[in-house]
């Protein structure tokens, strides 16, 4: 055992598991854990992140936060108009505080699981995430206590959101929050889930190992958003991984914006067939921020579909990592998939590895991708100079633009308000510029 | 209002205008007609300050102003319009947030403060009714999956916002049907004023038909060749550009 596997299974020796489905994914995923070497250089899905920060820490992240207080984060943990069922965590503990009070009716803590959601609990915890290829996802098996359940019935077509909030605030020492979501839609039930990570504006130190997995049932649909908006000390690693049965259909929008790194893997099964993949994402690093989006689409079967999204931006001395895998197994024709992946570099100091990774086994199977790495587009710049408008605001707008296309087509309008502005005072450094977006 | 004299420029070291003399005086609407490969988008594009074109010589004046040392906004915000050839798509940036920002920056130039959103809505509407728009063309993309002609009277909606000094159209009419070409020439004639001018780049005769000319210029190989009034574009119908092509080759333009 490694002095890095030690420090961060060290968070088990602070509390119980809730249930014993829980006690009994502990046992195998530390087992599993430990069986992985540490992602270094030469680790292929890890070969442009580097986890230094992570790994060089001399306190280490093995512990669980001491303060949990909820005073003066009511600002943040609210979605402005958002009408959702919401679930607050601070510093991974629960906050009954700052929680909603009434109408909890599709989502319950495990600790809280009723006999029916046990079971469900039990029959699908673990099951869409394969431990043995994300060490970080082993990990999360290995240290979770408690966790999300968000259950919709057969049918039930949800009119209010779950909304599930971590905030973190920092501690007198580095500490992990483990945080672990799981989603079960049943056949035809439809859902918008909102996964909102944040922090106070205090420099962090935590590192949250999140891991969501989806089981969307036969023509089931899942909308969901995933946001991470914290300060950027913090480290974040883990996860969605989603189970597709027939006809299912997953909708998803995924935001990179905060922390120190950020390592996302993003694992959608296609198991039965006729479903579909609507994937779309936002990376935007700034100052050293390191941002890594993973995304693997496994065409098991027949008759899917996918199409992916990633646009970025990176800005001063930023980095970001974009890694596209399309798995079209033998058995899978009639596929139909696309992935683009645009990046805009504001700096010469900025950084973009980007990789669409196709492997396609079965002929029949229609697949596109594209990646660019671009500047921003002289004719359209000229086209607002002429105009009028200055050369600097120009550059706000069109970087802006080029994010704001994917932001125009999210179903939520209280998340596209939410996330507008924060996005325009990434491009609008100066107020002057930033008035006429966001 | 504008004087372009002896004006020479280059695009990757070829000489496209090689002596282009102009005076506009307020209120005119000068023509200007040619071949292919005359140089007459060049013209709109070194005058509105497009990257890529060198001057190499002689002089543009707006209202005694020297227009060449000049950036493409401030060119903009004294008050002259380029009308697009091909309007640039912009998805992302709004039409209505482009729409307000350019006109927010030519009026700072004026001294006058920006319109508040509410105002400018109420503008943006009417004059999108003017060119024959509908107004959720506002809220879409800066020309974003408009057709040419919604293009164009997207233009001539900038056009009527901005209420530049000199404006120039550049091949506006190309690829319109007649109902497009109808709309956007009224939109220029509702703009004619004693006193804003006009420069109607185009190599069709049929445009003016709509938008009358006080004066009708051929250029050729980089150079106005002649000049005449509106007569002129139907005599250009008829003989075509040949005939004046080999005059200005053989140095008699």
């Amino acid at each position: 055992m490694t002095d890095f596997h030690k420090g961060l299974l060290a968070v088990n020796e602070e509390l119980s598991p809730a249930l014993t489905a829980i006690s009994a994914l502990n046992t195998c995923g530390a087992e599993s854990f430990l069986q992985q070497e540490i992602p270094g250089r030469k680790t292929e899905a890890w070969k442009y992140t580097s986890l230094f920060n992570l790994t060089s820490n001399e306190e280490g992240y093995g512990r669980l936060a001491e303060k949990h207080s909820a005073a003066g984060l009511d600002g943040i943990s609210t979605i402005p108009a958002l009408d959702a069922q919401r679930l607050v965590f601070v510093n991974g503990q629960y906050s009954e505080e700052l929680s909603s009070n009434s109408d909890l009716k599709n989502v319950v803590r495990f600790s809280q699981a009723n006999e029916t959601q046990q079971q469900i609990i039990a029959d699908n915890l673990g099951t869409a995430l394969e431990q043995e290829k994300h060490i970080f996802g082993a990990l999360n098996n290995a240290i979770s206590k408690d966790g999300v359940l968000v259950h919709i019935e057969k049918n039930e077509q949800l009119k209010t959101n779950i909304q599930i909030t971590h905030i973190t605030t920092p501690d007198a020492k580095p500490f992990t929050v483990a945080s672990r979501l799981l989603i079960v839609l049943e056949t035809g039930a439809n859902a918008t889930v909102v996964e909102h990570f944040a922090s106070n504006d205090a420099e962090q130190n935590c590192f949250v190992n999140a891991i969501t997995e989806a089981k969307v049932g036969a023509n089931a649909r899942l909308n969901h958003y995933r946001l991470q908006l914290m300060q950027e000390g913090s480290i974040q690693i883990g996860g969605v991984h989603v189970d597709l049965d027939r006809d299912a259909n997953y909708d998803s929008f995924q935001l990179g914006l905060g922390a120190k790194i950020v390592r996302n893997d993003i694992n959608v099964n296609h198991n039965i067939g006729g479903s579909h993949c609507e994937l779309k994402g936002v990376y935007l690093p700034q100052n050293k921020q390191l941002i890594d989006f993973h995304s693997n689409m496994e065409h098991k079967v027949a008759n899917c579909t996918t199409n992916e999204v990633f646009r970025g931006i990176m800005a001063d001395k930023s980095k970001a990592v974009f890694n596209g895998r399309i798995h079209i197994h033998a058995d899978a024709q009639k596929t139909l998939a696309e992935l683009s992946n645009k990046n805009l570099l504001l700096s010469d100091d900025a950084t973009i590895n980007t990789k669409p990774e196709l492997e396609i086994y079965a002929d029949d199977v229609r697949c596109a991708h594209g990646a660019t790495i671009a500047q921003l587009d002289e004719q359209a710049r000229f086209y607002l100079q002429s105009r009028g408008i200055s050369a600097a605001e120009a550059d706000v707008m069109l970087s802006f633009g080029f994010i704001n296309e994917l932001l125009e087509n999210l179903e939520l309008d209280p998340i596209r308000n939410l996330i507008r502005p924060i996005l325009a005072q990434r491009f609008g450094r100066d107020e002057e510029l930033m008035k006429h977006i966001g | 209002m504008l004087t372009i004299k002896d004006l020479k420029a280059s695009v990757e070291d070829k000489e496209i205008l090689k002596g282009l003399n102009l005076d506009i005086k307020p209120g005119e609407i000068h023509a200007i007609m040619g071949p292919n490969g005359a140089g007459k988008s060049t013209l709109g594009n070194v005058l509105s300050g497009r990257e890529g074109y060198e001057v190499t010589n002689g002089s543009a004046e707006l209202e005694g102003t020297d227009l060449l040392d000049m950036d493409a906004e401030e060119r903009a915000r004294l008050g002259l319009f380029l009308a697009f050839q091909y309007p640039v798509e912009i998805p992302g940036v709004s039409n209505l947030e482009f729409l307000k920002a350019s006109v927010d920056s030519v009026r700072a130039a004026q001294g006058k403060d920006p319109l508040d959103s509410v105002s400018f809505l109420k503008l943006a509407r009417e004059k999108c009714k003017l060119v024959n728009l509908d107004q959720s063309f506002l809220k879409r993309g800066v020309n974003e999956g408009f057709s040419g002609g919604e293009k164009k009277r997207n233009e001539i909606m900038q056009m009527m916002l901005l209420e530049p000094k000199i404006c120039i159209l550049d091949e506006t009419d190309s690829g319109l049907d007649i109902d497009a070409l109808q709309v956007v020439a009224e939109g220029v004639n509702s703009l004619r004023d004693p006193n804003r001018s006009f420069i109607v780049v185009t190599h069709y005769q049929r445009l003016l038909d709509y938008i009358v000319p006080d004066y009708v210029h051929v250029l050729a190989n980089g150079k106005i060749v002649k000049s005449g009034g509106k007569e002129l574009a139907l005599e250009l119908e008829e003989k075509g550009y040949g005939w004046l092509e080999d005059a200005a080759e053989n140095g008699a333009g």
